[in-house]
C-alpha cells in the first residue's frame, strides 16, 4: 500500500493521520489485505452475494404512527456544543 | 460569469437552446418528501415547523445502538408512485447505506437504495405550450431518507444542526437525460408536481423544500453522440428557479467549452440574487460512497396482491383527466393540461362545467382566466377560492344567456370576489343588466351620432377606423352595457345611412 | 454461605425460600467486586449504590411473593449495551463521557424480571480484539493466571463470572466474542441463532454478525438467562419473529442418538495438541452417553477469517461514522473547521485497533474495490453457511475445539494483527451462517481451561444447551474455580 492511498482512506473515513503513522498502516494493512486475498480462491461464480444470515426473510413494515415526543433536552445533555437547541459545528460554507 | 445580451435582450443561453451548434441535455432529479404521519425509519412526526431537533428522536440522530424500523405508508406511496408512472415494482428492493460525512447527516450514513430500487423504469408525458408532445423516461424511483438542515447564519463562528428532518421519507425520482431545453425540463417537472399531489403523497410545498429538485446540464455540439461533462446544480426549489438556473448553466458552460476550456464535473448551488450558478465549496472533491446493502435492513417484499391494493387506490391520474376533458368538452391538450394541473383544479372546473354544460369553453376560459387571475393575487389556492363552483357557474349562466355582456361580466366577478355573493344579486344592486332593447340602442346611437357631426362625415367619407369610435360613444353612454353584438349591427346600419 | 458460588438456580430458590435477601447478595458480591478490581481489572463501572437500592425494591417483592426465576439476582453487563442514566463506554475513549439515554432491550427485558445490575463490564474496545488489551481502560486479566488475557471481546465479562462476582454477565458475540473468553476463563458462553436477541441498544460493530449472549457457569443457568433474553424486537428489524421456548424445561432433552459432527478443519494442524486431547476426551463422555460421532467437512471453512475481515470491518467502518463530535462523544478541544472536528475527534477518540479496522473497512468498500472484497466475501460467506446446511443434513450438533490455545500472555499477540485475527479461527464460522454456539468447559492444560465448542441449527439453542447439560452431569469441569476466589 502506498502512502498515498493510507492518506486517501484516513481522509474518507474522517481520521486523522500524521505522516509519522502512515508507515504503521501501510504494514498492517498491506498485512491484511494480504490475508484476505486468499478469498480469490474461492469458485463462487453463480453464487448470489449473503448479505443477512437467515435466508428467506424480508422486511417488516411498522404502522405509520407518530409515537415519539420531543425529548431534545435530555438528549442534549450529552451534547459537547448546543445553542438555541441546534447541534453546533464549526462554521461550514456552501 | 455573466449571461451576455445581445441587442434584442435576449439571453445567448437562449439562443443557444434554439441553436445549430449546440444541443442542451437536462436530467432531472426530483425529491419529493412523502406526506406520512411519522418518518420512513423511525416513529417522530413529520409535521412541519416544528421548534428545532423537536422532533429527533434516538433514531433520527443516530445515536449508538439504535435500529431503523420501515414505515408501511411509506411503502404503500412508492408503489402508488411507480404505478402511476407505468413502472415495474421491484418485487424485493434492497436498502443500502450511502456513506459521507456531513453535519446533518447524523449516522454517517443515509439509507437509501442503489442497485434494487422499488420503482423500476417507467416515464412520463408531457406537453409543451406550442402543442408539442413528449415522452420523458424516469430510470428509477427510490425511498430514502432525508437529512437534518443546517443554519449557517446568527451563530458567530458556527453553523447550527436541526435534525427535525433527518428521516423524513423521502422518493427520489431520477429522469433519463431526455430533456432538450429548460422549458421542457419545467414541463416535466410541474408534470411530476402534480401527479404527486394527485396521488396523495406529497403536498408538493416548495417553499416548504417537501419537494426539491437537482438538475444535470450538460451541452454538446449537435450531431455529437457522446453526453458532455454535467454539471449537478443542488436544490432548486421552484419552477422559475429551474428555468433561469438551467440558462445560466447552459451559458456558463458554452462559453468554458468556446474559450477552449473544459466543463468540470462538479455540484452547484442556483443563487437567486444573483441569477448565477456557484460550485459548492464543501461539496467540492467527489464522494466515494461506498454503497453496501444496509445490514439492519432485510429486503423489501412486494407482492402482487400489496400491488392490486394499492392500485385500487390510484385516483384518475391527470393524464386520463386531461383526455377526458380534451374530449368531452373539445379543448386543446395544452388547456386540458392547466386545468388539470391540480385534482382540486380540476373538479373545480368539472364541477361548473356540469352547471353550464352548453358552454365548456366559456367555462374553461374563465377558470384559466379571471379565476386564475384572482386567486394568483390573492395568493390563494382553489381550495381556498371565495366563490364555490355554483357561483362562477350562476355567472357563466348570464354571460350564455345574455343578460350581461362578457365585458361588463369581469365588473360582476370582481364584485362577486370581494362581497362572496351570487351574479344576479350583484347585477340587480348594480343595474348592470345588458340592454338588448334594440329601440333603446338605437336612441343612443341617434344621440351620440347627433353630437358628433364631424366624426360622422368623416366616417362617411371612408375613415372606417372611426367606428370603433362611435362604439366607445355608444357603450359610455348606456354605461357598458349594450349589448355589443346588437350595437354592431345597428350601428353598422344607421351609419351607413 | 458461599453465596458467590451458587448457581442461578440456587440462588433464586435461596431468596424464595429467605435464606438470604438480595441486599445481602448484593452486598457481597460488591464487594467481591472491589476486591478483586485491582488484580482483575474486569470492571469499567461499579453501580454500588443504585445496585443496592434495586436489590431493597427486589427484597420487597420477593416478601410479597411476587417473584420470578431472577428477582433479586445480580448482574454484570458488558459495556457495549446501553443502560439508562449509567455510563456505556464500549471501552472507548470516544464514549469515556457517554450517559446512554436509554435502555437496549436486553437490559430492559432482565430489569423488568428484578435483577440486579453491578455494574459494566470491561471488553476491547467496540468489541474489536480477542484478548481484551484494545480497551481504553486497560487489559483484563485471566483469574486463572493474571499474566494471560482473558479472551476477547468479552473478557471483562468472562472475567466476572469466572471469578465469581456475579452468576450472569451479559456479552455480544460478532466473531467468537463470547465463546472464546468462556474458553480462555472455564465458563459456559452462548451466542444465540442471529436475529433470537434483540440488537437494539447493543452498539453496533458489525450488524450481520453481532449477537447478545450469555456467559454463565452452567448451561443450565445458561438456559435460564436465554429464556429471559431471547425474544422479538418490534424496534429490532433483524430480530425474528418467532416463540421463545421454555429452555429450561428443554434441558433434559434425551442425548441418545444424537449425532455429532467432528469438522475435518477443526482438527488440522494449529490446533495445540493437548487442547485436542481435552477436546476429544469430551467427545468420548458423549460417545459413552449415546451419541454418535461422525466426521463431516466443510471445504470453504479455512476461508471463513478472511470473509470475517472483510465483512466485519467494512459493517463497522460504517457503523461507527456517527461518532464524529457533534451530538455525543468525545470532541476535540478548539476544532478550526469541520475537517478538524471530524479528523481530530475520531483519530483521539478511536484506539490503534479501531482505526485499522475502519481503515480496511474503507477501503474494501470503496470504488474500484467493492467487487473483489467486500461482494467476493459475502458470497464466501454463502458458500459456508451452504456447507453448513449441508452438514446439518447428516448431523444434529457440529463439535470441537473452541480455540487453538489455551489463554496466551497479555502483549504476546499484539504485534501483528493477523496472528491475533487467527484466535477466531474455530468461531467466526458460526458468525457468518448465523447459527447458534456454545462453548463449555472441558479440561484444562497447565491448570488452564479448555472449551468445547458446540455449533447447532437455526434456533436449535434447545439441542445445544441440553447438550451441553448432559456433559455438565457427567462433568465438573465448570465447577472449577480459579485460585484465590474460591
Amino acid at each position: 500500500m502506498k502512502p498515498e492511498q493510507i492518506s486517501a482512506i484516513a481522509h474518507l473515513a474522517r481520521l486523522s493521520m500524521d505522516e509519522a503513522e502512515i508507515p504503521s498502516y501501510q504494514q498492517s494493512l498491506a498485512s491484511i489485505l494480504s490475508f484476505v486475498s486468499d478469498l480469490e480462491r474461492a469458485q463462487t461464480q453463480n453464487v448470489t452475494p449473503m448479505a443477512h444470515p437467515l435466508p428467506g426473510l424480508t422486511q417488516r413494515l411498522r404502522p405509520d404512527v407518530a409515537t415519539e415526543g420531543d425529548a431534545h433536552e435530555r438528549y442534549q445533555a450529552n451534547a459537547p456544543q448546543v445553542a438555541a437547541s441546534l447541534y453546533l459545528v464549526p462554521k461550514v460554507i456552501e | 460569469m455573466p449571461i451576455s445580451e445581445n441587442p434584442i435582450g435576449t439571453p445567448v443561453s437562449l439562443l443557444a437552446m434554439n441553436n445549430e451548434t449546440w444541443e442542451t441535455v437536462i436530467g432531472l432529479e426530483i425529491h419529493a418528501q412523502l406526506s406520512t404521519n411519522s418518518k420512513i425509519f423511525s416513529a417522530s412526526p413529520t409535521a412541519y415547523g416544528a421548534p428545532p431537533n423537536a422532533q429527533a428522536n434516538l433514531v433520527d440522530l443516530g445515536y449508538p445502538g439504535v435500529l431503523p424500523v420501515l414505515n408501511a405508508a411509506a411503502v404503500g406511496m412508492a408503489v402508488k408512485f411507480g404505478l402511476a408512472i407505468g413502472a415495474e415494482i421491484t418485487p424485493l428492493s434492497v436498502f443500502a447505506r450511502k456513506n459521507y460525512f456531513y453535519p446533518d447527516l447524523p449516522k454517517g450514513y443515509q439509507i437509501s437504495q442503489y442497485e434494487l430500487p422499488i420503482v423500476a423504469k417507467g416515464h412520463m408525458d408531457i406537453v409543451l405550450e406550442d402543442g408539442a408532445a413528449k415522452r420523458i423516461g424516469i430510470t428509477r424511483a427510490h425511498l430514502e431518507e432525508d437529512a437534518g438542515k443546517s443554519m449557517h447564519e446568527g451563530l458567530g463562528a458556527h453553523s447550527g444542526i436541526d435534525l427535525n428532518r433527518a428521516g423524513t421519507p423521502l422518493i427520489e425520482i431520477v429522469s433519463e437525460p431526455d430533456m432538450r431545453s429548460a422549458k421542457e425540463a419545467v414541463a416535466y417537472l410541474k408534470k411530476i408536481h402534480t401527479l404527486v399531489r394527485y396521488l396523495e403523497i406529497c403536498d408538493g410545498n416548495m417553499q416548504e423544500g417537501s419537494f426539491r429538485c437537482d438538475a444535470n446540464v450538460s451541452v454538446r455540439r449537435r450531431g455529437q453522440e457522446k453526453f458532455g461533462t454535467r454539471a449537478e446544480i443542488k436544490n432548486i426549489n421552484s419552477f422559475r428557479f429551474v428555468e433561469k438556473a438551467i440558462h445560466y448553466e447552459v451559458a456558463r458552460q458554452i462559453d468554458i467549452i468556446e474559450s477552449g476550456g473544459k466543463v468540470l464535473q462538479e455540484t452547484r448551488l442556483y443563487d437567486p440574487d444573483k441569477g448565477e450558478t456557484r460550485s459548492m465549496r464543501s461539496k467540492e472533491e467527489a464522494n466515494d460512497y461506498r454503497y453496501f446493502p444496509d445490514p439492519d435492513l432485510l429486503p423489501v417484499a412486494v407482492n402482487g396482491a400489496f400491488i392490486a391494493q394499492i392500485r385500487a387506490t390510484l385516483p384518475e391520474l391527470p393524464d386520463e383527466k386531461a383526455a377526458r376533458f380534451a374530449a368531452a368538452f373539445g379543448l386543446s391538450a395544452y388547456d386540458a393540461g392547466v386545468l388539470t394541473a391540480s385534482r382540486e383544479l380540476g373538479d373545480y372546473f368539472e364541477a361548473v362545467v356540469k352547471l353550464i354544460p352548453q358552454d365548456p369553453k366559456l367555462a374553461a376560459n374563465w377558470v384559466m382566466g379571471e379565476l386564475a387571475a384572482a386567486l394568483n393575487r390573492d395568493g390563494i389556492d382553489i381550495a381556498a377560492s371565495k366563490l364555490g363552483p355554483a357561483r362562477v357557474a350562476g355567472l357563466l349562466q348570464r354571460i350564455a344567456d345574455g343578460t350581461i355582456s362578457g365585458k361588463i361580466a369581469k365588473e360582476v366577478f370582481e364584485a362577486m370576489w370581494s362581497s362572496g355573493t351570487d351574479a344576479d344579486s350583484v347585477i340587480a344592486e348594480k343595474g348592470l343588466k345588458q340592454i338588448s332593447d334594440p329601440a333603446a340602442i338605437e336612441k343612443a346611437i341617434d344621440e351620440v351620432m347627433a353630437r358628433s357631426p364631424g366624426q360622422l362625415a368623416d366616417y362617411r367619407a371612408g375613415k372606417d377606423k372611426l367606428f370603433g369610435y362611435f362604439v366607445g360613444q355608444v357603450m359610455k353612454a348606456t354605461g357598458g352595457k349594450a349589448n355589443p353584438a346588437q350595437l354592431n349591427e345597428l350601428l353598422k346600419k344607421k351609419l351607413a345611412g | 454461605m458461599t453465596l458467590h458460588t451458587k448457581s442461578l438456580a440456587a440462588l433464586a430458590a435461596g431468596l424464595r425460600a429467605r435464606e438470604f435477601s438480595s441486599v445481602e447478595l448484593t452486598r457481597t458480591l460488591l464487594a467481591r467486586i472491589e476486591a478483586y478490581q485491582p488484580q482483575l481489572n474486569a470492571l469499567i463501572t461499579v453501580t454500588g449504590p443504585s445496585a443496592m437500592q434495586a436489590a431493597a425494591v427486589a427484597d420487597g417483592v420477593l416478601a410479597r411473593g411476587g417473584a420470578g426465576p431472577l428477582t433479586g439476582i445480580p448482574l454484570v453487563h458488558k459495556d457495549i449495551f446501553c443502560t439508562e442514566g449509567v455510563r456505556t463506554t464500549c471501552a472507548s475513549r470516544m464514549l469515556d463521557n457517554f450517559v446512554a439515554p436509554y435502555d437496549a432491550t436486553v437490559v430492559a427485558k432482565l430489569k423488568a424480571e428484578g435483577m440486579i445490575m453491578l455494574g459494566k463490564a470491561n471488553m476491547d474496545e467496540f468489541a474489536m480484539g480477542s484478548s481484551n488489551e484494545t480497551s481504553y481502560y486497560g487489559p483484563v486479566r485471566n483469574p486463572w493466571n493474571p499474566q494471560l488475557v482473558p479472551g476477547g471481546s468479552s473478557g471483562g465479562s468472562a472475567a466476572v463470572v469466572a471469578a465469581r462476582l456475579a452468576p450472569f454477565a451479559s456479552a455480544t458475540d460478532t466473531g467468537g466474542s463470547i465463546r472464546q473468553p468462556a474458553a480462555l476463563c472455564g465458563v459456559t458462553g452462548l451466542k444465540p441463532t442471529y436475529g433470537r436477541v434483540s440488537r437494539y441498544g447493543m452498539i453496533a460493530f458489525a450488524s450481520s454478525l453481532d449477537q447478545g449472549g450469555t456467559l454463565t457457569t452452567s448451561a443450565a443457568d445458561a438456559a435460564l438467562m436465554l429464556r429471559a433474553m431471547a425474544g422479538f424486537d418490534v424496534r429490532d428489524s433483524t430480530s425474528v419473529e418467532r416463540a421463545v421456548p421454555d429452555y429450561v424445561a428443554a434441558l433434559e432433552l434425551p442425548l441418545a442418538g444424537m449425532k455429532i459432527g467432528l469438522l475435518k478443519e477443526f482438527f488440522e494442524k494449529g490446533l495445540d495438541r493437548e487442547n485436542e486431547r481435552c477436546v476429544r476426551e469430551a467427545l468420548a463422555v458423549y460417545e459413552k452417553l449415546g451419541a454418535k460421532l461422525l466426521e463431516v467437512s466443510l471445504p470453504n471453512l479455512g476461508l471463513s477469517v478472511p470473509a470475517y475481515y472483510v465483512v466485519a470491518p467494512a459493517e463497522c467502518s460504517s457503523n461507527l461514522a456517527r461518532f464524529d463530535g457533534v451530538r455525543f462523544g468525545h470532541r476535540a478541544k478548539d476544532p478550526k473547521d469541520l475537517m478538524d472536528l471530524y479528523k481530530r475527534s475520531r483519530g483521539e477518540g478511536f484506539g490503534a485497533e479501531v482505526k485499522r479496522r475502519i481503515m480496511t473497512g474503507t477501503y474494501v468498500l470503496s470504488a474500484g474495490y467493492y467487487d473483489a472484497y467486500y461482494l467476493k466475501a459475502q458470497k464466501v460467506r454463502r458458500l459456508i453457511a451452504n456447507e453448513f446446511e449441508q452438514a446439518f443434513a447428516q448431523v444434529d450438533v457440529v463439535m470441537g475445539p473452541t480455540t487453538p490455545t489455551p489463554a496466551f500472555a497479555l502483549g504476546s499477540k499484539t504485534s501483528d494483527p493477523i496472528t491475533m485475527y487467527l484466535n477466531d479461527i474455530y468461531t467466526i464460522g458460526a458468525n457468518l451462517a448465523g447459527l447458534p454456539a456454545m462453548s463449555i468447559p472441558c479440561g484444562f492444560v497447565h491448570n488452564l481451561p479448555v472449551g468445547l465448542q458446540l455449533i447447532g441449527r437455526h434456533f436449535a439453542e434447545e439441542r445445544l444447551l441440553s447438550a451441553a447439560h448432559a456433559y455438565q452431569r457427567e462433568s465438573d469441569w465448570h465447577t472449577r474455580i480459579p485460585a484465590g476466589y474460591e
